[in-house]
């Protein structure tokens, strides 16, 4: 199966072990993987602070970056939340309207992929520890992905999951709003830090690589040893390397 | 109290109500018992997302014929001896009113919680003619014994007081000497209030549906106060948004479902009427009964991009589930409707000038949308706002340039990339030890509170690597 890999403009920039994560779990379950070099970014920051028709480009950037593949995958349930939205941005528009719905059916969360085209949960991982999983807004509420990640994670060999409480609870990233109402937003990611030191867990996982930085930003600001991983990090924990090339060790 | 409610700027407000931890935690435990009962009050209509789909149905419908059903209701009151009074303004709503109190050489007039009322600044205008007015509803009584403080929740007004400040108020101002049991509390509210409903000449009410076919009103309450105020007066005013109405019992039924699920966790609340004129002959209720819809600026909304927000039937779920609302408390906005839905439609009512920032103060979450009964899609209409306030260019020259500057970036894949080289060396200068310790407003704004790692150097670049792989399979 042919797939392409949708980085995310933060797992580019700031956590490419994610991505290569991503890709390596993918690979191990036989997908073949492209990554389109034109993709950039969903164009969720500058849409949601209401600068339409400049996240537009972004978003006609992306349609075009993906419009020979068969799949997109990407590592964070908000940026495919948001090409999930593109149907409705561009509805009525006679260049864009069709291209958007394409992007849309072709497009899926990394978890949600696995276990909803690949039909497979248990992706041989293991990886010793208490976590507790931060499920993102955007992931849980707009994409309409709940299930998938406890999925996954529930097969993880040695992996003890931790209920958090308030799960529904936003973390306070937002985007840009982390960054233009700081007040409020700080008091929110103190919360989620709070209700995740309470699980006692050591990993805290999330597919959501912003509601990530947020709370790991958080937690180590306040010195709380708690380790942040993506669950394509956790997934790509395995004894048997069997990787396809590729692997970085 | 008019809309607005606080005339300091929206970080102000914010900063009060960050540091109230006292309102916090009650707001905060409010949300968290309100959230589990309300999801178990949910699950026992059966399939709630059916329920909302008709919930949203029925809204839907009565707004496209608002025309027709506001008609039909009108007729059928006054067929039965009612007045049925249509107010553009809040001015003409309060004013209508007022003159009905002088009219009926009213001294002493009570009434039940109402948003509308607030909306018209009633209380002020009624106060103002030499009225007593007296608040019925004990959240709201609290309020007015605490010189009018403002409500802070649109089913709860006084969500943000606990017993102890309630306790207070009631000893300083009405000599109260009990304990804070919220039994004897209560109890000494209500008789001081029995009084006050058998003197009132006037009874004031909201109204939660208006119901067309027969010209009559649906009252929801919880402490039966409304029944009263409604019933013992010989006058009846009833206020209602001009939105608030359902055809016929039956759409009422389901809504009155939704909205007391949805409001505060229960099957059904305590009270639930539907009143209207007495009939000739009867011999209890009031024997004058007015009807007042209000306009004030609704049927600009009508059939706006923001029609949807007309769908509300003020339950305050949205209220309860938002992490802002519940960390800002309901001053913070403003506005006598706080919360997400406050969010949406005190800047439709208030204007962008007073209430641009509202639409910003989310995180765009989803949970309002998500448990709004009748599928308001809160969000993506917070959405909107944002984007009329840029198309207004009412954010800062800073934001637009920012956001400019990021969209084009953002998305070119040549300047992306040549991004990517620089912002590792550029990120160095204003790091230490590979964490990032200054640099422009938005990033400030981030490690106020947290760190921020380097972004890595372009050879480690997730592409970069996706290249070098693909280099090596080719070779
Ligand atoms: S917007 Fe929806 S959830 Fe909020 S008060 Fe109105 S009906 Fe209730």
């Amino acid at each position: 199966m042919k797939v392409s890999i949708f980085s995310t403009c933060l797992v580019d920039l700031m956590t490419p072990d994610v991505g290569i994560a991503m890709v390596e779990v993918l690979e191990r379950l036989g997908c073949e993987i492209d990554f389109p070099a034109s993709q950039v970014c969903c164009g969720q920051p500058t849409y949601n602070s209401g600068y339409l028709k400049d996240s537009k480009l972004a978003m006609q950037n992306m349609m075009l970056a993906f419009e020979h593949s068969d799949y997109v995958v990407g590592p964070s349930g908000s940026c495919i939340a948001m090409f999930h939205e593109y149907p409705k941005i561009f509805k009525g528009d006679p260049q864009w309207e069709l291209k958007a719905v394409a992007l849309k059916e072709k497009s899926y969360e990394f978890t949600q992929f696995i276990v909803k085209v690949l039909g497979v949960t248990d992706v041989g991982a293991s990886l010793e520890g208490t976590a507790t999983y931060h499920r993102s807004c955007h992931m849980t509420r707009l994409l309409g992905e709940k299930e998938t990640p406890y999925q996954l994670l529930e097969q993880v060999k040695g992996l003890q999951l931790e209920p958090l409480k308030n799960s529904d609870n936003c973390c306070g990233f937002g985007g840009t709003f982390s960054v233009k109402m700081p007040e409020i937003s700080e008091q929110m990611v103190d919360e989620k830090c709070g209700c995740i030191k309470d699980t006692g867990a050591d990993i805290l996982i999330s597919a959501d690589m912003g509601c990530l930085l947020n709370i790991g930003g958080r937690l180590s600001r306040k010195g709380e040893p708690v380790r942040i991983m993506h669950i394509a990090e956790v997934l790509n924990q395995h004894q048997s390397v069997v990787s396809r090339g590729g692997s970085r060790t | 109290m008019s809309l607005q409610t606080d005339k300091r700027d929206f970080s102000e407000r914010t900063l009060d109500g960050l540091g109230d931890s006292f309102m916090r935690n009650a707001v905060g435990s409010a949300q968290d018992s309100l959230k589990t009962r309300r999801l178990s009050a949910a699950t026992t209509l059966g399939d709630w997302e059916q329920w909302r789909n008709v919930g949203q149905l029925i809204r839907q419908h009565t707004l496209q014929n608002l025309d027709y059903y506001l008609e039909q209701l009108a007729d059928n009151v006054e067929k039965q001896g009612g007045h049925v009074y249509f107010a553009a303004t809040k001015e003409e709503a309060s004013s209508y009113i007022r003159d009905v109190v002088v009219r009926k050489q009213a001294t002493k007039v009570v009434k039940s919680k109402s948003m509308v009322t607030e909306e018209i600044e009633l209380n002020r205008v009624l106060i103002e003619a030499g009225c007593e007015l007296i608040e019925t509803d004990l959240g709201e009584y609290i309020l007015q014994m605490d010189d009018w403080d403002p409500p802070s929740h649109i089913v709860a007004p006084a969500l943000h007081k606990d017993r102890r400040q309630i306790q207070r108020v009631f000893s300083e101002k009405l000599g109260y000497t009990g304990d804070e049991t919220p039994e004897n509390l209560a109890g000494f509210a209500r008789t001081v209030l029995r009084q006050k409903f058998l003197e009132a000449e006037v009874g004031i009410t909201g109204c939660n549906f208006a119901i067309a076919n027969l010209g009559a009103i649906n009252l929801v309450t919880n402490e039966g106060n409304g029944d009263l105020t409604a019933a013992i007066p010989k006058t009846h005013i009833a206020v209602m948004g001009m939105e608030r109405i359902v055809p016929t019992l039956e759409e009422m039924e389901v809504l009155d479902n939704l909205l007391c699920r949805s409001a505060v966790g229960q099957k059904l609340t305590s009270y639930i009427t539907v009143m209207g004129p007495s009939a000739a002959g009867e011999t209890d209720g009031p024997e004058e009964f007015h009807l007042v819809v209000v306009d004030n600026g609704r049927s600009d909304i009508l059939g706006s991009e923001f029609n949807e927000a007309l769908q509300c039937i003020r339950c305050g779920a949205c209220l309860n589930v938002c992490p802002i609302y519940r960390h800002i408390g309901g001053h913070a906005y403003g506005s006598i409707y706080p919360g997400p839905i406050g969010a949406v439609i005190t800047p439709l009512l208030g204007g962008y000038d007073d209430y641009k920032e509202l639409p910003f103060a989310s995180s765009l979450c989803g949970a309002c949308t998500d448990v709004c009964p009748v599928k308001i899609p809160l969000h993506e209409q917070l959405i909107m706002h944002r984007q009329n306030i840029v198309q207004q260019r009412r954010t800062g020259a800073g934001d637009r340039l920012q956001m400019k500057a990021a969209s084009r970036l953002l998305s070119s894949p040549a300047l992306f990339g040549r991004s990517l080289r620089f912002a590792h060396s550029a990120s160095r200068l204003m790091s230490k030890r590979g964490r990032i310790v200054r640099g422009p407003a938005l990033i400030h704004g981030w490690i106020h509170a947290r760190d921020l790692k380097q972004p890595v150097k372009q050879q480690d670049s997730f592409r970069a690597w996706m290249e070098k792989r693909k280099g090596g399979a080719e070779q």
